[in-house]
Order: structure tokens, then C-alpha cells, then sequence
């Protein structure tokens, strides 16, 4: 039984947030989620009990902390379904993306060859692309979306061919919400060859997710989306994906040893690609993320989350000022404009009534031509919200005017 | 001026009028002309704004792009603040409009309608939006006497 209620206690910002007048509304979920007690419980004890860095376990206390923090990889590899020497920490999805695109698309790509992704990609998985086609001469070529953001699978064979080379997609929007099928594309991509890189940003932390089972080569999340601290992310990449990749940091912790002629000896994977000090109580901080998220189990996670989606896309339907434009996507995300009032005004008008909302074009710049707005204003769900947070913020777009916007400034 | 001030329906007034009819609404083709686009500021406005200046006067103001409505209608008032202003004065007229919106004394003779955002200040997260317009103007003011 998924008691949010008693979910909600675990939260300590949900708890100041109810006793807030006007009650605080968290619907930006989608930008970071809340973390519940046992994860900044798990980062303050790693600064009250431990401390010390880890990779130098000169001392009981190092080794215990390396320890820790290696077990955390056993943890995201059972969680996403590989092998631990598979998942490189990083610092978030975006140095991930980055890591694969300079560390293994900018080596293996020549002049002429392809990278297919589609209009509805944020910033973090569109520029580093940019960066490698102007290096390496490859060129960019965009899937074909319907007017919901939606790939099909149809569409994706008529855009695939033989010079494609790399396939980057978002397994979920961050934008519409579009839920992409993995497995076939991944299956289409490997018959032509190519190499396939998942965004997970957005659908790791809601729904489960099987590397291997998918057989997708990369796939980068963020820690901080899914209940874990900031600064910390993760890459997967096939194994030997992993060692023909080059690290794009190097220093202390990535090299086995090198000499003053310049010979270096890199250290295996995952760890030649992990310079530099970590987010170490991030990374213990996600492994409390991943427990709390595992107790719950996705599948009542997807339910209520898609519940509370369907239950306020329904209502808002009802109201002729508003535009909704990803009615049918299954994901926690709600796209929508009022008519005749800009972006930010109704995220400022919603703010004034407690609910948090992000407007703007949400770094996926080149999705306007797809849905024919710059801007959207876009409500994300996580497994805490409620029913009754829903209505308060439906409640506030029923009689939103521009006036109304407008008088917050006097 | 004063009474104008407590107001809030005919501040509210001009407010949604300069948003709904935006003056000088457009871009000029014209080599002349200085351009300041704005898009860094925030994610979301994007606005360009042009002036002509000439003689140490602002002949022309004019703008376009996508905006809030605090960012449109602060931005039409501003151009039909300065269109025939003297540097000097236009220079002035903008550092009072700055000591309005950080909630100082200023001068409301001299901002006219752009008093209609006198309480702007008070919303931190909009003091961006209300300043777009005025922040361009500076920019291209700049330039003109860079290249003088
Ligand atoms: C789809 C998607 N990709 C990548 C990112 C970047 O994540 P991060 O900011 O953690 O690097 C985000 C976060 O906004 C996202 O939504």
C-alpha cells in the first residue's frame, strides 16, 4: 500500500511546506526532487563520522570510507541492472554526457558519419553533440517528432541509416514528458551498427531501468532528479565501451603510475575516468536515494505518479484558457500555457499562491518548431505529491487573469 | 504624480496596456542604428531593442522579442521615455528609474508612466524583467559613444 501521507513525513521540507501559509507547493520535480531525512542524514553522517578521503586506505577509517563508497556502485549497478566496473561517478548528467562525447564519440567519429538525436533534447545532451560534429566533421541529423514530442518507432527507421554512427536520445523528456521504446530503438541502432547513448535524466528516477536487458552502450543520470544530493551523477557504459573511452579529466586517483618522460598507465575502468576528489557524500548520499526509492518499488511509484498526472490533466482540460500539449504522455510532466499570459508571469502569479513551477523554454531550445511555442510553463509530479496539492494547484489556474498577474507588482 | 501613485487600477492600467498594444513594437533594417539583444539575462525573455541616435539625441527606439508582460510593457514605456531625449537626460531618466525600482527617492516627474513599476523591487525575482528594457538602452548609448 503507498501511504504518501506517511511518505510525506520522511521529508522535512514537506512537513515546513504544509505548516507554510500559503501551504508551499513543490511541482518542479522535474528540476530537482526533495530529499527525504535518510539521505541528508546519510551526508551528515559522512561529515560527522567519517570525514577523510577515500582511495588512500592508509588508515581503518579511509579504507571503511572507500569501502562505503565502492559498495555504492554495487548499489547503482544492481539498481540499473550491470556490472559495478560498468558505472563511472560523475557529478551529474551533464559532465556524464559530456564525458561520452568528448571521451568516445570525438575519437571514434570521422568526417560524414552521423549523430541522430531528436529536437526535444536539453541543452546537456545537444551542445557537447554541437562540440563534437564541429571537431570531428560528423554531422547532426534530427528524428522526426509529432506534435506531442512523441518518437515512433516508424519514424525512427525512416531516419536511421548507414552513416548514423551514434543514436543520443532522452529516455524521457524533460520538456513533454515522452516516454521513448528503448529497447526497439536500441535493437534498430545495433542492426545499423551504431552505438546508442540514453539520456536517463528524467526516466531513471520514475521508472526502472535495465541496461542490459536494453542493451543501451551509454546511459548518464543525475543523483540530485532522484532524492540524492547534488553534485553527483552517474554514467554507465558497457564495458568495453568503457576502455576504448578516454577520460577527459585526468589526475590524481585515474592513473596507476607514470614517469618524467610522460609515460602514463591509466588505471582500468571505471576509475580511469574518476580524477580528483568526489562528491564523496553524494555519492554515500545516493545510496540512501537508491534505498528509499527501491522500498517503494517503482511499480506503485509509476501508479501514483501517473494517477496524479491524469487526474490533473483531466481537470485542467475542463478550463477553456488553458493549453495543455502533452495530454497523452506517460510521465509526470504537464506542458502547458495559459492563453494570452506569458510564461513567467503565470509561474510568478502561481508562486504568489505557494505552488512551484518552472516557465521558460527549458533548456530544449530547438523544440519550438515542434510544438509552435517558445515557451511552456511545466509542472513535474514526484511519487510525494498529493491529490490535494494537485487541486491547490489546479485551483489556481482556474481564474488566473492577466490582471491578476499584473497586481503582483503593486 | 502622487496621487496617480496609489492607484494601483490605473498603474495596473498602463501596465496591461503597453503589454496588450506595445509601442514602437518592431525592428528596423537600418545599418545606423545600435542593437542590444538581451537574452543572457534570464532563460526565458529575449528581447532586442534598437535605437538611433544622432546630434547627442535618441531619435528612434524601437524593440521586439519574447517577453513577460513586465519586460514588454517596461520596455515599450521606456522607449517612449527617451525617444527625443538628450543623452543627458535620458541618462538621468534612467538612473532614476534604477533608484525606483531598488525602492530609493527618485524623481516621479521624470518617469512618468514607468512609475506604473514603482513596487517592482518589492518582487526580487521580477526586478530583472523590469529592468531588460532600460538595460539595452544603456547598452546601445554605450556604444554609440564607443564609437564616437
Ligand atoms: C533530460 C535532462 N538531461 C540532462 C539534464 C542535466 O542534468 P544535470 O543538471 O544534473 O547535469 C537534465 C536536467 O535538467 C535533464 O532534464
Amino acid at each position: 500500500m503507498f501511504e504518501v501521507g506517511k511518505i510525506r513525513q520522511d521529508f522535512p521540507f514537506l512537513m515546513k511546506a504544509e505548516q507554510a501559509d500559503p501551504q508551499l507547493v513543490y511541482l518542479d520535480n522535474a528540476a530537482t526532487t526533495l530529499k527525504p531525512q535518510s539521505v541528508i542524514d546519510a551526508v551528515v553522517r559522512y561529515y560527522t563520522e567519517s570525514s577523510v578521503n577515500i582511495h588512500r586506505g592508509d588508515y581503518a577509517l579511509s579504507y571503511e570510507v572507500s569501502n562505503a563508497y565502492e559498495g555504492v556502485r554495487k548499489t547503482v549497478a544492481k539498481f540499473i541492472q550491470c556490472e559495478p566496473n560498468e558505472v563511472v561517478f560523475t557529478s551529474g548528467a551533464s559532465a556524464a554526457l559530456n564525458l561520452v562525447a568528448y571521451g568516445y564519440a570525438e575519437k571514434v567519429l570521422k568526417q560524414e558519419d552521423v549523430i541522430l538525436m531528436s529536437e526535444a533534447e536539453h541543452a546537456s545532451n545537444v551542445l557537447p553533440w554541437f562540440r563534437v560534429a564541429e571537431k570531428t566533421g560528423a554531422k547532426i541529423e534530427y528524428l522526426p517528432l509529432d506534435e506531442e514530442g512523441v518518437l515512433t518507432l516508424e519514424g525512427f527507421k525512416e531516419a536511421l541509416h548507414d552513416k548514423v554512427k551514434i543514436v543520443t536520445l532522452a529516455h524521457i523528456s524533460n520538456v513533454l514528458g515522452a516516454v521513448v521504446p528503448i529497447k526497439e530503438i536500441t535493437a534498430l541502432t545495433h542492426q545499423k551498427g551504431a552505438i546508442i547513448v540514453v539520456d536517463g535524466a528524467q526516466s531513471v528516477p520514475h521508472t526502472k531501468t535495465f541496461v542490459k536487458d536494453w542493451d543501451v552502450d551509454f546511459l548518464a543520470f543525475a543523483g540530485h532528479k532522484m532524492l540524492s544530493p547534488t553534485g553527483v551523477g552517474v554514467l554507465y557504459g558497457k564495458f568495453e565501451l568503457l576502455q576504448q573511452m578516454d577520460p577527459f579529466l585526468l589526475g590524481g586517483g585515474s592513473n596507476a603510475r607514470f614517469d618524467k618522460n610522460g609515460h602514463v598507465v591509466l588505471k582500468n575502468p571505471p576509475f580511469k575516468f574518476e580524477a580528483g576528489t568526489p562528491a564523496i557524500e553524494g555519492v554515500l548520499g545516493l545510496d540512501a536515494a537508491i534505498c528509499y526509492i527501491e522500498a517503494l518499488g517503482f511499480e506503485a511509484i509509476e501508479q501514483h505518479e501517473l494517477e496524479l498526472k491524469h487526474y490533473t490533466v483531466e481537470k485542467l482540460k475542463q478550463f477553456k484558457h488553458i493549453k495543455l500539449y502533452n495530454e497523452k504522455s506517460q510521465s509526470g510532466i504537464i506542458a502547458f500555457n495559459v492563453i494570452g499570459i506569458p510564461t513567467q508571469d503565470v509561474a510568478a502569479y502561481l508562486s504568489s499562491l505557494g505552488v512551484m513551477v518552472r516557465a521558460g523554454n527549458h533548456c530544449a531550445k530547438l523544440l519550438s518548431e515542434i510544438i509552435h511555442t517558445q515557451e511552456t510553463v511545466r509542472a513535474s509530479i514526484n511519487f510525494y505529491n498529493t491529490k490535494a496539492e494537485m487541486d491547490i494547484f489546479i485551483d489556481a489556474l482556474k481564474d488566473i487573469t492577466l490582471e491578476k498577474c499584473i497586481d503582483l507588482i503593486f | 504624480m502622487s496621487d496617480l501613485l496609489k492607484d494601483p487600477l490605473i498603474l495596473r492600467q498602463i501596465i496591461m496596456d503597453h503589454y496588450e498594444y506595445p509601442r514602437n513594437h518592431h525592428l528596423v533594417e537600418d545599418e545606423t542604428y545600435h542593437k542590444a539583444h538581451m537574452a543572457s539575462e534570464s532563460c526565458i525573455d529575449d528581447i532586442t531593442v534598437m535605437a538611433k541616435i544622432e546630434n547627442n539625441v535618441i531619435q528612434d527606439v524601437c524593440f521586439d522579442g519574447i517577453a513577460c508582460t513586465i519586460s514588454t510593457a517596461s520596455t515599450s514605456i521606456m522607449s517612449e521615455l527617451l525617444i527625443g531625449k538628450t543623452l543627458e537626460e535620458a541618462t538621468e531618466i534612467i538612473s532614476e528609474y534604477y533608484k525606483m525600482v531598488e525602492l530609493l527617492p527618485y524623481d516621479e516627474e521624470m518617469l512618468q508612466e514607468a512609475v506604473a513599476f514603482h513596487q517592482v523591487g518589492k518582487q526580487a525575482n521580477r526586478i530583472k524583467c523590469a529592468t531588460i528594457g532600460f538595460k539595452a538602452i544603456e547598452t546601445c548609448i554605450k556604444e554609440h559613444k564607443h564609437d564616437q
